[in-house]
């Protein structure tokens, strides 16, 4: 029985927007008791429907046709807020910034019960310990007392979730709930939605970028591409045999996890850390806190031309490792060489050397500046003549694959992927011996993050690029790695051909990254 | 360009834009309109506005024409107003940019010389620079810019703290650039917005002060500025009260005028923050 029908329904974005709706027809059911994944990249629309369905609209937006009813009455107007809460529940992306971080946990959960019923405070204590015992928080009544900030991230989106059920909603609405979560503690908090789900009955929409996700928890599919929803069916069919071109385009887009043939590498060793150390947090006679081992006795060897792929979760130290190797950390203990010789102390010198791609194409270039001059600049500072420096900055643009023109645009020109490949740009400008790319792919969407792994391939094999590539998607990694060194809490515990380990992992923290990886048989197979 | 647009749409800005012109409009014109010296004698003095057609508003307690200092004023409130504000924003920004680039012991030393600026009301230095170094016009204004500096270097700062963490600075680090470029070409440019919407208030401040000291005539009493109309008519505000209320009304529209076009400024440079 459907609880929730949307009806081509129509939100139109304000003037001047790329396209004239955000939504344009978009038509659903959800029943008691099953998961739909509405699924599509940035920009398809996938959010501005969960959030027309809480009433939520961005300022800007408006429906302008179609109609949302729940279990058959029509929502509008002030009804909508009556709801909110009590029939539909939310669960947002990222935790922090949905709690509240000057109430403790357990203030912000009896909320729940203090504004929508009548519960005594006595009532309200048990039913707040019992809403965290009920999604598998350690701890339960010191969770309670605790403030956000206290919890892990996983912790705190399961706090999200026991907000959410609290008062029992027929539909709880999750947007991109475990995005921001490390994949083992993603793996849970799925399981996690999947067991209130069907303990409960309650109906669940469920927005996500990842078809990973989609495999795991799906019941049924919506796929939107641009404000549309192109295709609808069941998981099974979906996954299996995608009938719209776009589907399919998306779910090719997907890295395999197996590895391509391993290529023979060079001998010669382009890049070695020796024994690196670094503690953050150890300074201040009254620090209280633990001094943290971000790089715990690191030792790692790139071979020229190849790529070296450093894998593990949030707080694994590989961010740390790719900022000493840059050069913008100084490690406490340890020896980076660089070409057989220690990593020289001048900025200039080390120019030369070793060149990074940052994660957040939308941080790394300057706003204010074109981007011509961007890339040009470094040579220019080395001594390279401007009108050369320009030329070779225009070089560059053809060589991975944008417009020689487009030198002289500015950044909020371009789209992601294109500003990843203008990063890209001013680091090859400097010829480094060695490419530091600290999760170069993380932010694009899964089409544009296929196409810049294949243009760092296809510069690899034209200018013999060896390649220091951090990454916490091991799909990613077996696509575009030769070796690979999987960290954890600091500590390198596995590390060799990227095929041999992740089809045969020998310590039991690669295999537990492996076996979370969501959609593993379903999804990218091959 | 569309901060331009932004700017020119908001009938905010647009009412201190115009408020801002009428002044300027009277600075350009004060030679013009009224052409002899306006300091000089002009006819019996107190006389009320209105009373005589010659002078239009009036003449003051000396028997000089209103009008005539008003026009004629106009140009040194903004030139007092303008350099002040030159004299301040620059050396707030290279307090602040130093402190917020370096860190550490440069911004130490720098911000603990910027609280002792600050820690002392500004008023009250203002009138221990102009006791010890003179009141013409050209210290009264050097003063006056180098009691408002704090604030900005305050804000520079707090931009520098941020931007110089962003990945584009490091990928300039990272590619031999020299710590002037970085600073220079890197962040400044990106710190400017909010300093030139608070370069608006230092500008009221400036002229505020002036007319303070000028209140207490302490500022350059040979030049016709508004403050000194002010002071003038400090003697006789009980009986006639428009001396000192005439230029009051000038320095409260340009004030206005003022910190509406940074409001302006301040909506179409940070559109993220307009609509609220």
């Amino acid at each position: 029985m459907s609880i929730l029908r949307v009806d081509g329904l129509s939100v139109a974005l304000p003037l001047g927007a790329d396209r004239a709706l955000a939504l344009d027809g978009v038509s659903f059911d959800l029943s008691a008791g099953e998961i739909l994944c509405v699924v599509g990249e940035s920009g398809s629309g996938k959010s501005v429907t969960a959030s027309a369905i809480m009433g939520l609209l961005a300022p800007g937006l408006t429906v302008t046709a179609g109609e949302i009813a729940l279990g058959g009455e029509i929502l509008r107007g002030d009804a909508w807020r009556a709801l909110r809460g009590r029939r539909i529940g939310m669960v947002f992306q990222e935790p922090m910034t949905a709690l509240n971080p000057l109430m403790r946990v357990g203030a912000q959960i009896a909320e729940m019960w203090r504004v929508h019923t009548d519960y005594g405070r006595a009532e309200i204590a048990v039913r707040s310990l019992r809403a965290l015992e009920e999604v598998g928080i350690p701890d339960p009544p010191g969770a309670l007392r605790a403030y956000p900030h206290e919890l892990s991230g996983g912790q705190r989106q399961r706090v999200m979730i026991a907000m959410a059920l609290a008062l029992e909603p027929e539909v709880l609405i999750c947007d991109e709930p475990t995005t921001a979560l490390d994949v083992t503690t993603q793996a849970q908090v799925l399981a996690l939605i999947r067991a209130m789900q069907a303990r409960r009955g309650t109906a669940v929409l469920f927005i996500t970028h990842d078809f990973g996700v989609v495999a795991e928890i799906a019941d049924r599919v919506a796929v939107m591409q641009r404000g549309v929803i192109v295709e609808q069916g069941s998981a099974a069919e979906v996954l299996r045999a995608p009938q719209h071109p776009y589907t399919r385009a998306l779910l090719a887009a997907v890295p395999a996890l197996e590895a391509p043939p391993p290529r023979t590498l060079s001998e010669e060793r382009v890049l070695e850390t020796e024994a690196l150390v670094k503690t953050y947090g150890a300074r201040g006679m009254l620090r209280q806190r633990q001094p943290v081992r971000a790089l715990d006795a690191v030792s790692l060897t790139l071979r020229a031309g190849s790529t070296l792929g450093v894998v593990g979760e949030s707080g694994s130290g590989k961010s740390t490792l790719a900022r000493c190797v840059a050069g913008m950390l100084r490690a406490d203990a340890g020896v980076i060489r660089v070409a057989g010789a220690p990593m020289p102390k001048g900025r200039r010198a080390a120019a030369r050397l070793v060149q990074m791609v940052f994660q957040d194409p939308y941080a790394s270039l300057n706003p204010r500046r074109r981007v011509g001059a961007q890339v040009a600049q470094g040579p220019m500072a080395l001594g390279t003549p401007r009108v050369q420096a320009i030329a070779d900055a225009r070089a560059l643009f053809a060589l991975v694959g944008l417009d020689e023109e487009a030198v002289s645009r500015f950044p909020h020109e371009f789209s992601g992927g294109q500003r990843q490949r203008i990063g890209i740009a001013r680091a090859l400008a400097m010829k480094p011996r060695v490419l530091v790319a600290d999760e170069p792919v993380s932010a694009l969407d899964v089409s544009v993050q296929a196409q810049v792994l294949a243009l760092l391939r296809d510069l690899q094999a034209r200018l013999g690029l060896s390649i220091l590539f951090i990454t916490h998607d091991l799909r990613v990694a077996a696509q575009i790695c030769d070796e690979v060194a999987v960290m954890q809490r600091g500590v390198v515990v596995e590390q060799g051909r990227v095929g041999a380990v992740f089809a045969d992992p020998a310590h039991p923290y690669t295999r537990s990254l492996l076996a979370a990886i969501p959609g593993r048989g379903l999804v990218g197979a091959g | 360009m569309r901060a331009l647009r932004t700017f020119l749409r908001n009938p905010v800005s647009m009412v201190g834009a115009v408020l801002v012109g009428a002044v300027v409009l009277m600075a350009l014109t004060a030679p013009l309109v009224f052409p002899g010296d306006p300091l000089g004698l002009a006819g019996r003095p107190l006389q009320w506005p209105g009373a005589n057609p010659r002078f239009w508003l009036g003449t003051d307690p000396s028997g000089r024409d209103i009008a005539a200092q008003l026009f004629h004023g106009a140009r040194i409130s903004l030139l007092i107003g303008s350099v002040a504000t030159v004299i301040a924003v620059v050396i707030g920004i290279v307090f602040g940019a130093l402190a917020g680039f370096y860190g550490g012991i440069v911004d130490t030393v720098l911000m603990r010389v910027t609280e002792a600026f600050q820690t002392l009301p500004n008023f009250l230095l203002l009138l221990v620079l102009v006791a010890v170094f003179g009141s013409d016009l050209r210290t009264v204004v050097i003063a006056i810019g180098v009691v408002a500096w704090p604030p900005v270097a305050r804000l520079t700062r707090a931009e520098f703290l941020t931007l110089r963490e962003r990945d584009y600075v490091a990928a300039g680090r990272m590619q031999g650039l020299s710590d002037a470029h970085l600073i220079l070409r890197e962040v400044l440019p990106n710190a400017l917005p909010p300093v030139i919407v608070y370069a608006s208030v230092v500008m009221a401040v400036a002229i505020l002060l002036e007319s303070a000291l000028a209140f207490l005539q302490l500022s350059d009493p040979n030049v016709p500025s508004w403050g000194n109309l002010i002071g003038l008519g400090r003697t006789v505000l009980r009986s006639e009260w428009y001396v000192s209320a005439i230029p009051g009304v000038a320095i409260l529209l340009s004030i206005l005028g003022v910190s509406l076009v940074g409001q302006g400024l301040n909506d179409a440079l940070n559109p993220r923050l307009a609509s609220r």
